[in-house]
């Protein structure tokens, strides 16, 4: 495999490093590893599959006259995997960077190192916009077709099902953008996977060690409860769109601070 | 052009360069020079502003890096430790990089060939050997058809055909008048690849010359000596407070004295002389000489070895 040398040829130096090549460069780099593809497929397969599985089953066991009062809850049960799955990969989109040393070339291309974090966050979160909000009515349609015959469907016209279907997407989107965040933050894949799960799922189960008062004030207002908020009918603190506007501060405070890092940190 | 002004970087208690200035000059091969742990990495870190230096300036063709608008055009590095993800291939990896500057998949192509990884283009870059993922990194830092090339150990892990093939490719760089900077703790690589030295070690500069000047500089008279009377020589030498080292029974080095200072000394005593050879001092020697009391890590048997 020895090249001669024949000189190197050159080139005209016109371009210039702009938003929108590092949008299409991050893009590029998404979608050529491993982990984004199994992630993802992932999410997908849970959202659409357990869409199926978890209402076949509540239908299965259902006993004569009873009614069941969350046919969405149902429906959108993957979404709990999914956001596992996103969160993780969020975090992967960051510190694989670190880990691997391809920071380095990254930060040597685009020296100004904050518009990489744009790009970054803006490229994973349309992806995974644009498969969760499909992957989420696909969901509702299968389940739908499971609960009809038992006359236990809610209707894709009811009040809030296709804000609960599109909030299904922007929420996932949210969560990986926040543990891409972490993940800047901390720089490091197995810290910035186990913060997220932390602040999503231990953090909750935590709050009861409060007293109940405490508790009842401060939960509704951590991530997981807030964003969960746009994926319900009924019932809650906060509306939904007051949830999921929570649990956005929670991730723009997660890139905020990775940015300023970021910034003065070595590479 | 490189120019570093009175650079220092200090990692905790760990000061890695200290007040270091040099400047390094188109059109030439220019070899950045230490042992291992002396600063070299960290320098090219500061020039590329990976790094931000507690103190001094460095700039590029009179400029910081992080300034230059595409910067790809201007400055090719590789680094060390690679800079590479090892589940994205060769091809997807040279693609990233090219995106950044809008330049066309048609270079990433051409460098992939420049650099003979044509065959595992499409291979992710974790399955590559050690040499592979040193021509990547080449490849990488061509890219952008840079006037200013920065390789750190670009040999490490190459056979002597990928050794011979860099050695050519960088003399081709620098004659094409570009700025070709690259670090090595191997001594006998940059006699043959660099016209020019600088040396650093523990962060500080030792030596800011070119090749042949480090060399004149830097060689001593040395002769080595194998006699019966090696004893009696020895004890005659020393007192011209020259030195002398036994190199094993009847073997002497001597230091300071030529071969015909030796020899007329054995004639006038009537010393009995097997062999007498002037040493010629390497560019090795030079180096390990230079550095000897730079070594962040001496071990203890070399010390003994040189007490």
């Amino acid at each position: 495999m020895t090249a001669s040398v024949g000189a190197l040829p050159r080139i005209p130096h016109t371009g210039r490093v702009t938003q929108a090549r590092l949008l299409l460069s991050e893009w590029t780099k998404l979608r050529s590893v491993r982990s984004t593809v199994w992630s993802l497929l992932v999410a997908v397969v849970f959202t659409i599959g357990l869409s199926a599985l978890v209402p076949a089953v509540r239908m299965h066991h259902l006993r004569p006259g009873q009614h069941i009062d969350n046919p969405l809850e149902l429906t959108l049960a993957g979404v709990q995997m999914a956001q596992l799955a996103v969160g993780v990969l969020g975090v992967l989109v960051i510190s694989a960077e670190y880990s691997t040393g391809m920071i380095r070339a990254t930060m040597t291309a685009a020296p100004r190192r904050l518009p990489v974090l744009w790009a970054k966050a803006a490229v994973y979160g349309a992806t995974v916009f644009a498969l969760m909000v499909p992957s989420a009515f696909i969901a509702f349609f299968i389940a739908h077709s499971i609960l009809q015959p038992h006359g236990q469907a809610v209707a894709f016209g009811a009040a809030g099902v296709v804000r609960a279907l599109i909030g299904a997407g922007l929420y996932l989107t949210v969560i990986g953008v926040f543990g891409l965040g972490l993940g800047a933050i901390v720089r490091n894949t197995a810290g910035g996977i186990a913060l997220f799960a932390g602040i999503m799922f231990v953090l909750p189960p935590l709050m009861n060690v409060l007293p109940t008062s405490w508790n009842n004030a401060a939960s509704p207002y951590l991530p997981l409860q807030a964003g969960e908020r746009i994926l319900q009918l009924q019932g809650g603190t906060l509306s939904p769109w007051q949830g999921f506007g929570i649990l956005c501060c929670y991730a723009v405070a997660a890139i905020a601070a990775a940015a300023v890092l970021l910034k003065r940190r070595d590479v | 052009m490189i120019e570093a002004r009175n650079l220092t970087k200090r990692y905790g208690e760990t000061t890695a360069v200290s007040d270091l200035s040099f400047s390094v000059q188109p059109g030439i091969v220019t070899g950045f020079l230490g042992p291992n742990g002396s600063g070299k990495s960290t320098t090219m870190r500061l020039i590329l502003g990976l790094d931000a230096p507690d103190s001094g300036d460095v700039t590029v063709n009179g400029k910081h890096y992080a300034i230059y608008p595409a910067p790809l055009h201007e400055v090719g590095a590789l680094l060390e430790a690679r800079s590479i993800h090892t589940g994205r291939s060769a091809y997807n990896h040279l693609l990233t990089l090219a995106q950044t500057h809008g330049i066309p998949r048609r270079r990433v192509n051409e460098l992939i060939e420049l650099v003979g990884l044509e065959s595992v283009a499409g291979k992710r870059v974790g399955q590559f050997s050690l040499g592979m993922g040193q021509r990547l990194g080449i490849a990488a830092a061509l890219l952008g058809d840079p006037d200013v090339v920065i390789l750190d150990e670009p040999v490490n892990g190459l056979d002597p055909d990928g050794i011979r093939w860099v050695r050519d490719l960088l003399k081709t760089l620098a004659a094409d008048g570009r700025t070709v900077f690259l670090s090595s703790h191997l001594m006998s690589e940059m006699s043959l690849t660099a016209d020019h030295l600088i040396v650093i070690g523990r962060g500080r500069l030792i030596a800011d010359a070119s090749v042949e000047e480090f060399i004149r500089r830097h060689s001593k008279n040395m002769v080595r000596v194998r006699s019966p009377h090696a004893d009696a020589i020895a004890t005659d030498v020393a007192r011209t407070g020259v030195t002398v080292t036994a190199l094993g029974p009847g073997l002497l080095e001597i230091e300071g004295l030529t071969a015909e200072d030796v020899g007329e000394l054995a004639a006038k005593n009537r010393y009995v002389l097997h062999e007498l050879m002037q040493q010629r001092v390497t560019l090795e020697e030079a180096f390990m000489d230079l550095t000897q009391g730079e070594l962040e890590f001496t071990s203890h048997a070399d010390l003994e070895a040189a007490a």
